[in-house]
């Protein structure tokens, strides 16, 4: 029982569910938030929230999600392990539902050599599977990851993971999904998807293990920007697979028309990923380029959304 | 064994202050075998610093001398007269080494000459590598023999992050993937199915967040 998750009453009514990431300011700014949450209101079923992405220090996510339920937006709270211990972590949980909060999307987070404070001391007390494990049993038990009790409603949190069908060993990856699913995940998001075959190949083996069953997948797609943040993401990135014929396609688009081809793309990919069996919803990273989501959306014919307003 | 580096010259050399006197202390053990901080390290280290303070225009006297293991009283005892002698001791020994010559000399200050490093191994010719972070719980049975504790950026004890590709870890590309190799190992001894346990929440008391780590062994008292 996830009481008051909407996403999670979406995916159980069958429908096809729509998130898109928001990423707090580097500030203290709420116009910033209010901007984003513009574009995503009414567009997207629920709005993830970033745990300072890339390891790069952002307002807190729980506190960007508080607003954005003042605001009439559905969050979800991505929480890391790389910043906090499992006390910080249930401390931050208990204070997330308090404030309406009901998704949360468990991580490890990125290392923080990636991010603003390279010498900074990470955390990783948990990992991503030990922290589904500790939010889904708050819920279900209402304990702590120590077994005490919690006082009065326990957090039900509607709670997911992150899947990358393109990191390696690819052989381990579906099984890596199965024990997320064994933790107590109930949807995934997996990482932005340019190589749909492969992620094709990846939703057989998961649907051949029966995960499909067990938790709601989300397609992670996104629009990409710019031929350099193609070539970027193709070679840069790790974990991330871009194939040639993406940036190609990029390239070939006259320049001023790669922002609308890096969108067309991804409604592309969209469509395709609907198509494979075992998805269930599609994630939308438009990353500091939520201004893009309802252009997407209305390609992709996803609009209205069931949760927009009358 | 302890791997160290020995710290550049120049920051050496601001730690003797007015001292006049100076000892490097070598460790014929782990960082001998490391090339950092032996015999023949002693030596190059004190002729190094000989020459930076008299371009100072400061000479000082520097001399240096190894003991078998500096982590133990005893073989530090045959550097007593030389000790006595030196106004600042530099140990090239690890950090264990530094605090023992602090201990058993307390009227003597003694700073490092050498940043310890890690637990490891030496893999190629003038290449050494990390596989040991001393968390107190060993966990080895369950991963073919492949550290995630020491070698996965991140600690994870359930299988690589998103940040794995091609065998290498996000953080360095040059650097392997420690559940790669895991998956790999497992895969070959036809245990891949020890990875499907869910592994619990680590015991880090264990480890040094537990505070002071000590052992008692009563049946090894006297």
């Amino acid at each position: 029982m996830n009481d008051g998750s909407n996403l999670s009453k979406l995916f159980a009514s069958g429908q096809f569910a729509v998130s898109a990431e928001l990423g707090p300011p580097k500030g203290t700014d709420i116009g910033v938030i209010e901007k984003k949450a513009a574009y995503l209101k009414g567009n997207v079923d629920a709005v993830n929230v970033t745990d300072n992405q890339t390891a790069v220090v952002r307002m807190s996510s729980i506190a960007v999600a508080a607003l954005l339920v003042q605001m009439g937006l559905e969050p979800i709270i991505q929480m890391t392990c790389r910043d906090r211990n499992r006390l910080a972590i249930q401390a931050d949980l208990l204070g997330a539902w308090a404030l309406g909060i009901r998704n949360v999307l468990c991580l490890s987070g990125d290392h923080q050599s990636f991010g603003n404070h390279p010498t900074a001391k990470n955390v990783y007390d948990i990992d991503s599977v030990q922290l589904i494990q500790m939010v889904k049993g708050m819920g279900d038990s209402g304990q702590f990851q120590c077994g005490d009790p919690i006082e009065g409603e326990s957090p039900a949190f509607f709670v997911g993971g992150a899947a990358n069908p393109f990191g390696d060993p690819f052989d381990f990856r579906p099984l890596r999904l199965g024990k997320k699913a064994k933790a107590g995940a109930q949807f995934i998001q997996t990482q932005m998807i340019y190589n749909v075959p492969k992620f094709a190949e990846y939703m057989k083996r998961v649907c051949d293990l029966g995960l499909h069953e067990r938790v709601y997948v989300m397609a992670g797609v996104g629009p990409i920007k710019s031929l350099g943040a193609a070539r970027y993401m193709a070679s840069k990135v790790p974990g991330m697979d871009v194939p040639d014929e993406i940036v190609q396609r990029m390239q070939d688009a006259p320049k001023e028309k790669r922002q609308e081809e890096g969108v067309q793309i991804c409604a592309e990919i969209i469509q395709q990923c609907r198509e494979i069996p075992g998805v269930a919803g599609v994630h939308i990273m438009a990353i500091e380029w939520e201004e893009t989501i309802p252009d997407i959306i209305q390609r992709t014919g996803l609009f209205p959304r069931p949760t927009s307003p009358e | 064994m302890i791997i160290g580096e020995q710290k550049p010259v120049e920051e050496i050399k601001n730690m003797l202050g007015d001292a006049q006197r100076i000892l490097v202390l070598g460790c014929g053990t782990c960082v001998a075998v490391c090339m950092a901080g032996g015999e023949k390290e002693a030596a190059l280290l004190a002729t190094a610093l000989r020459m930076a303070t008299k371009l100072d225009g400061q000479e000082k006297e520097i001399r240096d001398y190894t003991v078998q293991r500096q982590c133990e009283f005893e073989y530090n005892e045959n550097a007593a007269e030389l000790i006595e002698w030196a106004d600042l001791i530099v140990s090239i020994a690890c950090g264990i080494g530094v605090q023992t010559v602090n201990e058993q000399f307390p009227a003597k200050r003694t700073v490092p000459g050498l940043n310890t490093t890690f637990l490891g191994r030496p893999d190629t010719q003038g290449i050494w590598v990390e596989r040991c972070q001393a968390c107190g719980n060993c966990v080895l049975d369950l991963t073919g023999g492949v550290c995630p504790i020491a070698r996965c950026a991140k600690s994870l004890l359930n299988g690589p992050c998103g940040g794995s590709q091609n065998g290498k870890c996000e953080v360095n590309a040059e650097t392997d993937c420690a559940w790669q190799l895991i998956f790999d190992r497992l895969s070959a001894l036809g245990m891949v199915d020890l990875l499907m346990e869910n592994q619990p929440p680590k015991d880090w008391s264990t480890s040094r967040d537990g505070g002071l780590r000590k052992i008692v062994r009563e049946d090894m008292q006297l």
